[in-house]
């Protein structure tokens, strides 16, 4: 049996929107797509750039699954057409660690056991460094807080705010 | 998520321009409300127009001594900004209490303003609802209908206005400036959003051809005796059952002058300058307050799961003017109530 | 050698979490992916009269939409659908199968095509017509026609009869609404042709080989040409001990289109994947004055779906586990038209052991007995359902541990007598009790000359450590260092593995690879036996140990042969071995893992907003092969706790038969900002009985009993008994 061809239809084809040269740094790399504008930020990543650390939890902005930091800034990138952000800056969990190193944050995510299934880790822990970037939280309550945009339903937040404080004392 | 054309716009004029020649098109601006909704279907506009590179991100004072807030400054950002973090903490509180840190620093002030429902029904497109589907019918009036308005509601719909935000701006007197096709006009936030009466499908005076391009604050900034109480049903990262901004001015004990908002029970941000006239020449104690609350709340309307608003809402409003003209507003972070 | 079995070890997988290479169902891209979107059916009940795809195909890019007119072939008998762990009673539901609309949500049609978003597009312009028939999703109003599938055979004295004489009684009524998972990863699974028609999927799943036979017999396929692997699974809970919907949608679409395709759930969608059934507890229990019990009468109504009778143990828990000399149950189910619900961590004890648990606490208020001391006044060493010992009980440690760390002594009895300036504080608690489980597993080990071992076996590492505890066991068992030990494991080419539930993963595959370390190691003894002047000579497989990479006399360890010499003295470069561990099943003990927690919260007096700021779960579970990955087990079961006893809940409209929150927005799961300070102790637990290594399993007693422990705190706090869970400020009042 030979792999199907797109459907033929006598009937006129409803058509999809046109793509659009975007161009994006992604974790230091120049990138340039073709994307048509109803495609998030997310599905960019994980199906156009195979950058599957950024995980889909509820495509809603609802789980902080899906948290990447553009220009900087913590994001949540399920709810941000990728063409809105032609000529942004954009750092994935891929792009923390640094030849080989891990991130202060990936590692006192480990030494911590920050995570369990670790679905939502990548978006905790970009999370995080958006926080750290941020400079506002101090006390365990001001991370708590500032972190609640980033659900783990396997339960790990006691030992997520441990891991930040860690990196936080470090820093 | 319909199909749908993309466009950015290059000044405001253009926007205005853009979004007169479509009246299926919409501007976007953090999206983090309208692509909520585009990928449920509730929203199935034919073009964006992407207006998030205007320059409207300035937050600067005004000669009359208030502030001037771009629309399209993020929420995060002005609620960071040092004019509003000192001189209207009120407002840098509400918006912190709402959504979470990434939300904030996508969001816009005017996006914000134009918030929709978190009405269940309306929601879900398999089931009637007046907001998305004129005629349809109200599926929450006799459906699941913890979450929804105890004031200003009609048989039509009982929604409310999701926004911590525009509580605070509401308390504040805030206006809020538009242009469109005839130029440039400034609605005061009361009449910004409507009640449902019986055109629930249109939740703001805006019209269909005009652009929110910024928010404008008196001078008048209740820094010293204010709060922003928000009730939900965790600890963060929830809509309001009930939120309270509470804003006094002081002389000793007495009032001198005092602005209360009422966010997650109406169609907008509730406001009543009864209960505020209530408040003027009074001591600041529990019975002052406990009239204010009983003012405000004239008329509450509870239905089958949230009559217990009412009762909430009115010792949320006592609390929160404790905690104002104590000088003790609540922090966001700290979870135990003042 | 335990230089890694009962330590605080590091996920070994954890470097490939944190930095995002750890790939999970449905990122596995690959060229020529098609992409699918499925339409759900927008009634509860009825049938398709009729599906009209004409529009969603003219969509450019669209390939095809699969509906039951135009599936490839499935099977047709009924029985072909039953996985592993299916309800005995009842047909399973068959995606796309016919016509018939059983739930709200129920999908009705594939799109495939070659992107997501055009999927999505197309997927809302298939227009449905429905017949509609009459329905039913609301437990109140099937209560009474609920029918009994549990009883004990032969009842405990008489119950009612001893409760109507008790000289204290207490009977009330609970409710836990229906929750859902909420796994933090959609379902999905990719379905790839690997050529010579052979298919691998790559499936969000607790169980690979439960799908792969389950896909074999829908799709009559031979087992070697069908391969199901899930290496990391974003959560499940129970959700995913059952083959779900979109793995047979994906192979439907593979095997349509002979391309590969993806299929991954929205969040709203995989709120029909299953769900913990909506269940109203009566408990009645009778005591004399001295806090003893003279009857447990524990009655559960759970609602099921038409078609499956899906029941867990709610009400036998509390035959067992207090002395009593009577006792009843009864378990019945009432039918909606809902899909079938499913298993959700600790199934049965979760509902059943809260409502038990809060009932105990009504009764200590009863008898002016601290709720402390009435669970020792009752405390059983043996099984009271079957009057047998355990094979280890040290819940009365959990209890005495728990209430030191916790500072239980300083406990106000009266409610609303402890406070905090506006807040009202509460202290309650709350027993545990979980069966301690184990299956049949098989492990293949190969050890290579260079000193590295390959551990496999089809288990499922669903975030619970399962790759890090094999590793650790392994590595101990091999006297290898743990860096030098390689875990496969989520594939159903491996040797056995069940699916990863009930908490018998840890001990069950920890058993398999002890016994091929034990085949393994009888190897190399005999390859160090034929060494020249072997120091081993007369040693026997038992009077050895590998340790740091020798074979060591374990009498005499001066006298071992590094493995490296005996492999290469012996002229291979590998050993392989496979075992497979069976469990005897030894009807002598009773074997539970149980635990004691001690919930405080603070209530703002005024406005009710309640706060669980310290939760101590003193749990025995036997022995302990991570105390870092175990301690986040319970401090994860405890944070569900929290999660069942104040936000969670599933809201149905009635009279649409449709789930209204089935979001992360609404449907209310804890965040951050939620959870305080969370203390897990392990009690010391040796237990020789139950298996060799002692091992009982710790991934779900931590919910059992933390919702009741913060219900009877909120009591203790403000007077007020919420039995309807969750405790919602409003409830309050």
């Amino acid at each position: 049996m030979a792999p199907a061809k797109p459907h033929q239809s006598a009937a006129v084809a409803i058509p999809v929107p046109d793509k659009i040269s975007v161009s994006l740094n992604v974790n230091g790399v120049d990138v340039q797509l073709d994307l048509a504008p109803w495609t998030t930020l997310l599905d960019a990543l994980r199906d156009r750039l195979n950058l599957t650390g950024t995980k889909k939890g509820c495509d809603h902005g609802q789980c902080g699954a899906c948290t990447v930091l553009v220009d900087g800034r913590r994001i949540v990138s399920c709810l941000t057409l990728a063409v809105m952000k032609d000529g942004s800056k954009v750092t994935t969990i891929e792009g923390l660690a640094k030849d080989g190193m891990l991130h202060p944050l990936q590692q006192a995510f480990i030494d911590h056991d920050a995570f369990q299934c670790g679905y939502c880790t990548p978006g905790q822990i970009c999370s995080a460094a958006g926080l750290l970037a941020e400079g506002r939280a101090k006390t365990a309550d001001e991370i708590r807080e500032l972190m609640s945009g980033n659900i783990c339903r396997c339960g790990a937040y006691p030992n997520i705010v441990a891991a930040i404080q860690q990196v936080m004392g470090h820093s | 998520m319909i199909n749908f054309q993309y466009a950015r716009a290059a000044d405001v004029a253009d926007a205005v321009r853009q979004i007169a020649a479509d009246p299926k098109a919409k501007f976007i601006a953090g999206g983090t409300n309208l692509i909520d909704l585009m990928k449920e279907e509730v929203e199935r506009p034919s073009r964006l127009i992407d207006i998030s590179r205007l320059p409207l991100d300035n937050v600067e004072e005004t000669s009359g001594g208030g502030v001037r807030i771009g629309a399209l400054v993020p929420n995060s950002d002005l609620a960071h900004h040092p004019l509003i973090a000192q001189r209207y903490p009120i407002l840098a509180s509400a918006i912190l209490a709402g959504a979470s840190a990434q939300l904030r620093n996508m969001a816009s002030t005017g996006g914000n303003l134009l918030q929709r429902t978190r009405c269940y029904y309306f929601y879900d497109i398999a089931t009637p609802c007046n907001k998305r589907e004129p005629g349809t019918g109200c599926s929450a009036v006799n459906g699941v209908n913890r979450m929804h308005a105890i004031l200003g509601t009609s048989e039509t719909c009982i929604a409310t206005h999701p926004s911590d935000m525009c509580v605070a701006l509401a308390a504040l007197e805030a206006k809020v400036l538009v242009a469109g096709p005839g130029g440039q006009r400034t609605i005061a936030f009361a009449d910004f959003h409507r009640l449902p009466g019986d055109t629930p499908h249109r939740d703001t005076n805006l019209e269909a051809n005009e652009i929110v391009t910024a928010i404008e604050l008196p001078a008048r900034g209740f820094a010293k005796n204010y709060t922003y109480l928000k009730i939900r049903d965790r600890l963060s990262y929830a809509f309001a059952l009930v939120s309270v901004a509470a804003a006094l001015e002081l002389d000793g004990q007495a009032i001198k002058e005092a602005r209360l908002a009422l966010g997650g029970v109406a169609h907008k941000p509730w406001r009543d300058v009864n209960a505020e006239a209530s408040l003027r020449g009074q001591a600041a104690n529990r019975d002052s307050f406990a009239r204010a609350a009983e003012a405000l709340l004239h008329g509450a309307k509870g239905y089958a799961h949230n009559t217990f608003k009412i009762d909430l809402a009115r010792r949320a409003i006592v609390r929160a003017l404790a905690q104002a003209s104590q000088g003790t507003p609540q922090s966001q972070s700290s979870k135990k109530i003042r | 050698m335990n230089a890694y079995i009962g330590t605080s070890t590091s996920r070994i997988d954890g470097r490939a979490k944190v930095t995002g290479a750890a790939k999970y169902a449905g990122e596995f891209n690959i060229d020529g992916l098609v992409y699918g979107a499925v339409v759900e059916s927008t009634i509860a009940k009825g049938r398709i009269k009729h599906i009209d795809a004409s529009e969603a195909l003219r969509v450019r890019g669209v390939l095809d939409v699969l509906t039951h007119q135009n599936r490839p072939r499935m099977a047709d008998a009924s029985a072909a659908y039953k996985d592993d762990v299916a309800p005995e009673e009842g047909s399973p539901f068959r995606p796309l199968y016919d016509d018939k609309i059983m739930f709200s949500f129920q999908p009705i049609a594939l799109v495939l095509a070659e992107e997501w978003e055009t999927a999505r597009f197309a997927a809302s312009l298939v227009r449905v017509e429905y017949e509609t028939a009459a329905f039913t999703t609301d437990l109140q109003a099937q209560r009474n026609s609920a029918f009994v599938v549990e009883k004990p055979e032969s009842h405990r004295g008489n119950a009612d009869k001893a409760f109507a004489a008790a000289a204290v009684r207490h009977e009330a009524e609970y409710f836990i609404p229906i929750e859902h998972h909420n796994a933090m990863e959609p379902f999905a699974a990719t379905a790839i042709w690997d050529g010579g028609g052979k298919l691998t999927i790559y499936n969000k799943t607790q169980g690979v080989q439960n799908v792969q036979r389950y896909l074999c017999s829908v799709f009559n396929m031979k087992p070697d040409d069908l391969r199901v692997r899930s290496p990391f699974t974003g959560g499940a809970f129970g959700s995913g001990l059952r083959p779900q919907y979109e793995t047979v949608l994906a192979v439907l679409g593979a095997v349509k289109l002979r391309r590969p395709v993806r299929l991954a759930l929205t969040r709203r969608q995989v709120y029909t994947v299953g769900y913990r059934p909506a269940t109203i507890e009566h408990v009645a229990i009778g005591a004399k004055p001295d806090g003893t019990l003279d009857a447990i009468v524990h009655e559960a109504i759970a609602v099921t779906s038409q078609h499956e009778d899906f029941s867990r143990n709610d009400t036998a828990w509390s035959g067992q586990l207090y002395k009593s000399p009577t006792a009843r149950y009864e378990h019945r189910l009432a039918r909606v038209d809902l899909p079938t619900p499913c298993d959700m961590r600790a199934p049965g004890a979760a509902t059943g052991v809260y409502a038990l648990e809060c009932a105990m606490d009504e009764l200590a208020v009863a008898l002016k007995l601290d709720p402390v001391d009435l669970r020792l006044r009752c405390y059983s060493d043996r099984d009271q359902h079957t009057n047998r010992p355990y094979t280890s009980k040290q819940l009365r440690e959990c209890y005495r541990q728990g209430a030191q760390a916790f500072g239980w002594s300083k406990r106000r009895a009266a409610p609303r007598s402890m406070r905090d300036g506006t807040e009202l504080v509460g202290w309650g608690m709350a027993s545990g009790v979980w069966e301690a489980l184990q299956m049949e597993t098989a492990a293949r080990i190969t050890l290579t000359a260079n000193g590295h071992a390959e551990v496999a076996s089809a288990v499922s590492d669903i975030g619970t450590g399962t790759y890090t505890i094999m590793a650790q066991v392994a590595a101990d068992l091999l006297g290898l260092p743990l860096d030098n030990v390689t875990i496969k494991l989520g594939d159903s080419t491996l040797p056995l593995g069940q699916v990863e539930g009930g908490s018998w993963t840890a001990a069950s595959v920890s058993h398999a690879i002890a016994k091929t370390a034990g085949e393994i190691r009888k190897e190399l003894l005999r390859l160090a036996q034929a060494v020249p002047d072997s120091p081993l000579a007369n040693a026997t497989v038992d009077g050895v140990a590998l340790v740091d990479g020798r074979i060591v006399h374990k009498r005499a360890p001066d006298r071992a042969v590094s493995i490296a010499d005996a492999m290469r003295q012996g002229k291979v470069d590998r050993i392989e071995r496979e075992g497979t561990v069976q469990f005897e099943d030894d009807d002598s003990h009773a074997r539970n893992t149980h635990s004691a927690i001690f919930a405080e919260v603070k209530i703002d007096e005024e406005l009710g907003v309640i706060r669980v700021t310290r939760v101590v779960n003193a749990v025995a579970a036997g022995r302990i092969l991570n105390t870092k990955t175990a301690s986040s087990q319970i401090m994860g079961g405890v944070v569900w706790g929290i999660g069942m006893a104040l936000h969670e809940e599933t809201l149905l409209d009635h009279r649409f038969g449709r789930f209204m929150n089935p979001n992360i927005a609404e449907y209310h799961m804890p965040v951050n900002a939620d959870v305080y300070d969370i203390k897990v102790i392990f009690v010391d637990e040796p237990d020789t009985r139950i298996n060799p290594m002692g091992i009982k399993g710790v991934g779900e007693i931590g919910i059992v009993g933390t919702a009741a422990a913060i219900a009877n705190a909120i009591y203790h706090a403000t007077g007020k008994r919420v039995r309807d869970l969750p405790i919602t400020l409003d409830k309050l009042r």
